[in-house]
């Protein structure tokens, strides 16, 4: 195919046209500083408010609990190191998970060198975290429960309102890295009983460079960045007004078509999988069968190596991403396939296709062809493979 | 990220695949790091790789640095095949990402590895060898998956 196929959406998005439309006219001609008193900038303090509000009507929640963020990844960090720092004289332990993102696991390395203990929870062989095990790791000094939303790699999402509940009843701050999920599952904040919540635009259609950090009023969360008294002094910084504008512009585009967009993307997936599944021998799919994001496929081919199948899957124009250790600039594959059981063998092996609405069957017919006859290929290539077929 | 050389030997890899009856065959790397290295050598009374195969578990760099390895000591001797450094197979690839560079020393570890085996069923000593440390044996225990 001549055209680039785009199936690696759970990197990032490509901006709707309708959000760069709404974010220009914030950079040369509405170019005024929100916090300016003349009239002149008060449009941009109100183009600031209502993305605010479109953000936080998505979330269940009031503007006031919206902070704007450079994106996910200092929303994390925010979110955790904040919560430490405010809330060390009750405790000195966190609860997370074994397959957060780095934004989250990083972190916690962060702060564990600094004293805080951090309790890393398993998950089952679909990724799902063991509950008990969290409910039995709660120490009279846990003071944060940090599990993600629905995971980056393999798509499966957590059971949030139960981990809401058990935060609740053991009067535990509740935050969640929703990078993943936002727009793509409804969210509610007061019904799942979350206190932070991270998110980011340019996963929903919007820029690269902006996210938001839920955080629920009467929180004694401090401020991240100090200065000036942006974002209720919590946040300082002038703000990024056209980001802003073009993030508030997603979240209404995501809000208004997630019903159906998510289905039409299920449809997609599934006969993605099925395909898959069906006609490439030595396959497994990894994540959670039902419960995984509607874009979400990820799938482990035994006997070869994720990055040579990412390079010959470009060379036939098709954008997909991997848990190898060679896509990871480490020696070992992805922790998330590792904390679902994987082999590393089997981890290395794999590959995630993260769809959007835009694909069509088509596209999706031409790479599973071009899947089995890469797979092939480098199956033939292989002395895993080789060593196989002798013993069988 | 990849120079044109590598990208080349990766899409159309020489020499690959398997010799029957070989005079000598090494395994190097292990699977837990994403690259295992098979070499395939041919070598006839005269002590001259006639031909060499080869089969690779890994990333792109790793097909590449085996593909021109095999390059590099075909119709050679024994003792020039030797010679062939990993520093000589960065070179004929144009170059390799610092963190690829791995990958050519596991190249030259399994052309060592087969010339190991080679030496040991002909029963010689080959001056200037050594068993390669990430030699793998055929009957190493693998974790057997289901699906």
């Amino acid at each position: 195919m001549e055209k680039k196929i785009y199936l690696d959406n759970a990197a990032t998005t490509k901006t709707k046209p309708e959000v760069v439309d709404a974010m220009l006219p914030y950079f040369s001609e509405l170019y005024g500083n929100p916090s300016s008193v003349y009239e002149f900038a008060t449009q941009n303090k109100k183009a600031l408010d209502e993305a605010r509000l479109t953000i936080a009507n998505a979330l269940g929640t009031e503007s006031a609990e919206i902070y704007f963020t450079g994106g996910g990844t200092e929303a994390d960090n925010w979110a955790l190191i904040a919560t430490a720092e405010a809330y060390q004289d009750k405790g000195k332990h966190i609860i997370t998970s074994k397959i957060e993102h780095h934004a989250v696991l990083h972190t916690c390395e962060y702060l564990q060198k600094r004293g805080f203990e951090i309790s890393y929870i398993d998950v089952d062989e679909y990724g799902i975290v063991k509950l008990d095990q969290l409910e039995k790791a709660i120490r009279p000094t846990t003071i944060l429960i940090s599990i993600m939303f629905a995971n980056n790699e393999i798509g499966t999402i957590q059971p949030i309102k139960e981990i809401g509940e058990i935060a609740k009843r053991n009067k535990i701050l509740f935050h969640t890295d929703a990078v993943q999920a936002f727009g793509q599952l409804d969210i509610d904040v007061d019904d799942l009983g979350i206190d932070m919540l991270s998110a980011s635009a340019h996963k929903l259609n919007g820029p690269k460079g902006i996210g938001c950090l839920y955080i629920r009023k009467g929180i004694k969360i401090r401020s991240f960045i100090h200065g000036g008294a942006q974002e209720r002094g919590r946040r300082a910084g002038t703000e990024n007004v056209p980001f802003a504008v073009g993030f508030g512009k997603a979240v209404e585009l995501a809000m208004t078509t997630m019903k159906e967009r998510t289905k039409k993307e299920t449809e997609l997936r599934e006969y993605l999988i099925k395909r898959v599944l069906a006609e490439v021998p030595y396959t497994r799919l990894n994540g959670h069968r039902s419960k995984r994001l509607p874009n979400n496929a990820n799938f482990s081919f035994q006997f070869i190596e994720g990055e040579s199948l990412l390079i010959m899957l470009d060379m036939n124009n098709i954008c997909a991403s991997s848990g190898s250790a060679c896509t990871s600039g480490s020696l070992d594959p992805s922790h998330v396939l590792l904390s679902i059981g994987l082999p590393h063998e089997i981890a290395h092996g794999s590959l995630r296709l993260t769809l959007s609405e835009a694909n069509t069957i088509e596209e999706l017919d031409y790479t599973v062809d071009k899947i089995k006859e890469i797979v092939d290929k480098l199956r033939k290539m292989s002395p895993l493979y080789e060593d196989f077929v002798r013993r069988r | 990220m990849y120079t044109k050389k590598v990208m080349d030997h990766f899409s159309n890899p020489r020499n690959m695949g398997e010799i029957e009856n070989p005079s000598g065959v090494g395994t190097v790397g292990n699977a837990k790091c994403g690259d295992i290295m098979r070499m395939y050598l041919d070598i006839d009374d005269k002590g001259i790789i006639n031909d060499v195969k080869f089969k690779t578990f890994g990333c792109g760099a790793a097909v590449a640095t085996s593909s021109i390895a095999t390059e590099l000591v075909k119709g050679k001797t024994v003792e020039d095949a030797l010679k062939v450094t990993n520093k000589a197979v960065v070179e004929a690839l144009d170059g390799l990402p610092p963190v690829k560079v791995h990958c050519s020393l596991l190249a030259e570890e399994a052309i060592h590895a087969a010339l190991w085996d080679y030496a040991e069923r002909k029963g010689i000593k080959i001056e200037g060898l050594e068993k390669p440390k990430s030699d793998i044996h055929e009957e190493e225990e693998k974790e057997e998956i289901v699906y």
